[in-house]
């Protein structure tokens, strides 16, 4: 009986293997060439004492430490040590990422669409298809982190030795393989895919937050995140391996628990009780433009909250991150003279610049969600009735930009209150807004571009992820890698002036709306020529 | 006077012709059947007639606006039930049904009520939880609930259980009594012989017969079962007779209709006993149909 249960296991690992091919060579791929670009432009810069120096300044930071974890070894910065204290959050973030996505793709998204029911009327286990999936994971997190250290080390840079680079990148396989448990977990506990999604990419962004908030004020609380954990192996400095095993210790004791709670649910149902709702729709539901808010409330609501408490957790330091810059003379003087702004402006313009980007996320997800409902064939329903084309986008273009510019004024919002009251003598409301909102321009662009691919190109409607990683890249890296100026120039948010250090440009501020008006007519137009799927 | 009519519309996917030519015509007050194999082109056409597919060329109106044009126009007098029924999950069907009979623009509660009690759907439950034949019933109230003059059904009853088939039968004739027209898209040929006045055949984007049930009949042939005292000789050596069966002391085969006179006087001489005649089904006329397009498929390819 209980090894009925895992019948067939090893073929349908096969079988996901075989769907997700390109899937998952994509995002090995592009982790590890992402990984290896920054190793390899690390080894050439910051070659002289001074450079690195200047750069443990920035490290130490209490801004750079929420963002990026605790600095370590900084009495004797390595290319080592830099590489992994700027990149190996972020990398584990996103390999978390794609765990959460590939868990649910084969989970509860093919349970959802009845493909799992079709396994099971095969002689396949009751657990097989959570064993196989939770396998694969493992296999595709391992294979990263191999590829990862041995590729590290092979770049022969000399504070990367071979036990360092080993450690980096299974530090990055476990924090994989720790949210393939949780998801896994949630996948049993929620009613659908969307619910499996949202409790796991919570859980991703609270253990984030709990880990920024601890790193700088009370390392325990750090130890509660597992993502506090896997920056605590200090990496190319101290090689500590217990983080590791305490990751797959616990992702054991989670999958058991998954399994447990598969073993007892139903197929098709989660452990939480699916509730019935009205049975007549209130009036704010009764329109396209109602329907587009309803379908995306939660989604809405969750970033809200999310860009509120980034953009909090931000100004929550800066009254700390002043004191540190004071007693860093050296900067205080070098930054000072440069622009003659306080220190505190200069960092909430920086942070506004990357916030913005992210803040440009959530507008172009909900636009893009028309995409997804005419591949869902919806969006026939409303086209069939008393709905023109233009109704039709105009309605996820409105949730759109006002989603965009409430995601821009919360963060502000949220970095102004928490700031204000941290920082002596507080900060100006409207100074730190506007640092924030500027950046409405650029994020029109985009959204602009968006309308544009979703009227004329459907099929590319990717490229805008790409151009927003992109200027996403330009910014956080532009700096540290020294890029061009025409790369930096190709990225809308670049033109954006870092208010409150620079003067509003209205000239660049007025052709970046026209340009994203333009986009949006050209879209219209498009999409009311073209054919709709469904 | 016809509600619906396309001339000659014509669809590419590319390279692929997914309609060639395609006429339709449906008249008000009739219920129009629209039947074809699986990818024959039924839904594209129905998509280009609700203008969310562009036809690459020729004409399609329905009361006299262009499909493509005035597809808003026109969609304030229509109702549509899709085949493939996708709701949103975390919304009610009783939220979805009052979403879409607003979007119409008509709003007639006690319909609503009396359709949502007839095809015995609970609306406080949420659509990701319905089965295809719960999604296909919100479709369906949605629609009926509707004062529309033209319902487009594409295959509207493909998840219903024959209770609820039943039901849907009978929208369907309340709405012709009223004087509305139906364009029903259907695989069940006996709900199509049941309901439609006239019926039109697409195989392979193009339509290859169309007309009322009795002239297609005529088109075809009759079945005949035959019982003589005395055994019926050379009936293959006529023209116009086709499978020839001995089955229970008798003789079963099909007559084209023109030699049905022929065919008659000729087993008379044999002392008929018992002699059973049946038009043919609808079935009897898409096979043939469909047989023959299997068989020419080498050449068309």
């Amino acid at each position: 009986m209980a090894k009925d249960s895992y019948e067939s296991t090893g073929r349908l690992v096969r079988f996901i293997l075989r769907r997700d091919r390109i899937r998952i060579l994509v995002w090995i791929l592009s982790i590890a060439l992402v990984t290896f670009a920054t190793a390899f432009a690390f080894g050439d810069l910051y070659q002289t004492e001074g450079e690195r120096e200047a750069i443990a300044m920035t490290m130490k930071n209490p801004a750079m430490e929420a963002m990026l974890g605790p600095a370590y070894g900084i009495d004797n910065l390595t290319i080592g040590s830099m590489m992994a204290h700027e990149m190996l959050l972020f990398t584990a973030v996103a390999v978390g990422i794609m765990s959460i996505l590939l868990v649910i793709r084969h989970t509860r998204l093919d349970e959802e669409e009845g493909r799992t029911e079709m396994i099971r009327a095969l002689p396949a286990g009751r657990l097989s298809n959570l064993t196989s999936t939770i396998i694969v994971l493992i296999g595709v997190n391992l294979l990263l982190a191999l590829v990862i250290g041995f590729g590290l080390y092979a770049f022969q840079i000399e504070s990367m030795d071979f036990q360092g680079s080993l450690l980096y990148g299974l530090t990055i396989g476990c924090a994989g393989i720790m949210f393939t448990a949780l998801t896994a977990i949630f996948a049993q506990i929620t009613n659908s895919s969307r619910g499996a999604m949202s409790f796991s990419f919570a859980t991703l962004i609270i253990t984030y937050l709990v880990r920024a908030i601890g790193d700088i004020s009370n390392e325990t609380l750090s130890l509660l995140s597992p993502l506090g954990w896997i920056l605590r192996t200090e990496v190319y400095v101290a090689n500590y391996w217990w983080p590791v095993w305490l990751s797959i210790g616990v992702s054991v004791l989670f999958i058991f628990l998954a399994f447990y709670l598969n073993s007892i649910r139903d197929l098709g149902v989660g452990l939480l009780p699916a509730k019935s709702g009205k049975s007549h729709a209130s009036r704010l539901l009764l329109s396209p433009l109602g329907l587009a808010l309803r379908i995306q409330r939660t989604a809405i609501i969750s970033w809200a909250i999310g860009m509120f408490l980034l953009g909090a957790s931000y100004g929550s330091i800066l009254g700390e991150m002043e004191m540190f810059m004071e007693e860093v003379e050296i900067i205080k003087q070098m930054l000072s003279a440069m622009t003659g702004v306080s220190i505190t402006d200069q960092f909430i313009a920086m942070i506004m610049s990357i916030m913005s980007m992210l803040a440009t996320v959530p507008p172009i997800v909900f636009l893009y969600k028309l995409k997804g409902e005419e591949k869902r064939n919806r969006t026939e329903h409303l086209l069939s009735r008393v709905v023109s084309r233009y109704k039709l986008l105009g309605s996820y273009v409105v949730v759109s930009v006002i989603a965009g510019f409430l995601m821009l004024s919360l963060t502000a919002i949220g970095l102004w209150a928490a700031g204000d009251a941290a920082v002596e003598g507080g900060l100006s409301f409207w100074d730190t807004y506007q640092a924030g909102i500027i950046y409405f321009p650029a994020m029109a662009m985009m959204i602009g571009l968006g309308v544009l691919f979703l009227g004329v190109l459907p099929k590319w409607t990717g490229f805008t992820w790409i151009y927003l990683t992109f200027t996403f890249f330009v910014v956080y890296l532009g700096e540290l890698l020294k890029f061009p100026d025409w790369v930096s120039n190709m990225s809308p948010f670049h033109h954006i002036p870092q208010m409150p250090m620079e003067d509003i440009n209205y000239t660049h501020i007025s052709i970046m709306l026209v340009i994203a008006f333009v986009l949006c007519i050209v879209g219209f137009i498009g999409y009311r020529k073209r054919d709709v799927e469904g | 006077m016809s509600v619906l009519k396309a001339t000659n519309v014509t669809k590419r996917f590319g390279d692929f012709v997914a309609l060639n030519g395609v006429d339709l015509e449906v008249n008000q007050g009739e219920i129009y059947g629209f039947i074809g194999p699986n990818g024959a082109g039924k839904s594209t056409t129905i998509r280009i007639l609700l203008g969310i597919l562009k036809a690459t060329s020729g004409d399609a109106k329905i009361f006299g606006l262009d499909v493509w044009k005035d597809a808003v126009e026109i969609h304030k007098r229509l109702a549509y039930v899709p085949g493939d029924v996708n709701l949103w999950p975390n919304l009610t069907g009783g939220e979805v049904i009052d979403l879409f009979v607003k979007l119409r623009g008509g709003n007639n509660k006690n319909k609503r009520e009396e359709l949502i009690e007839k095809f015995d759907l609970d609306p406080t439950k949420k659509c990701g939880t319905y089965s295809k034949g719960n999604r296909q019933k919100v479709a369906l109230v949605s629609a009926f609930a509707s004062d529309a003059d033209l319902y487009i059904l594409d295959e509207p009853t493909s998840g219903l259980d024959p209770l609820m088939e039943n039901v849907f039968q009978q929208c369907v004739t309340e709405a012709k009594q009223e004087g509305k027209s139906i364009l029903l898209s259907s695989h069940i040929l006996s709900e199509v012989e049941k309901l439609c006045d006239r019926v039109g055949i697409i195989r392979q984007g193009e339509i290859i017969e169309s007309g009322t049930l009795n002239e297609l009949r005529h088109l075809t042939r009759m079945n005949l079962f035959v019982e003589t005292r005395q055994p019926i000789t050379r009936v293959a050596e006529l023209n116009g007779v086709h499978n020839i069966e001995e089955k229970d002391n008798g003789l079963s085969f099909q007559v084209d209709t023109e030699s049905l006179d022929r065919v008659i006087q000729h087993v008379s001489q044999f002392e008929v006993v018992k002699l059973e005649s049946a038009p043919p089904t609808l079935e009897d006329l898409f096979m043939r149909h469909y047989e023959s397009s299997q068989s020419g498929v080498g050449g068309r390819d």
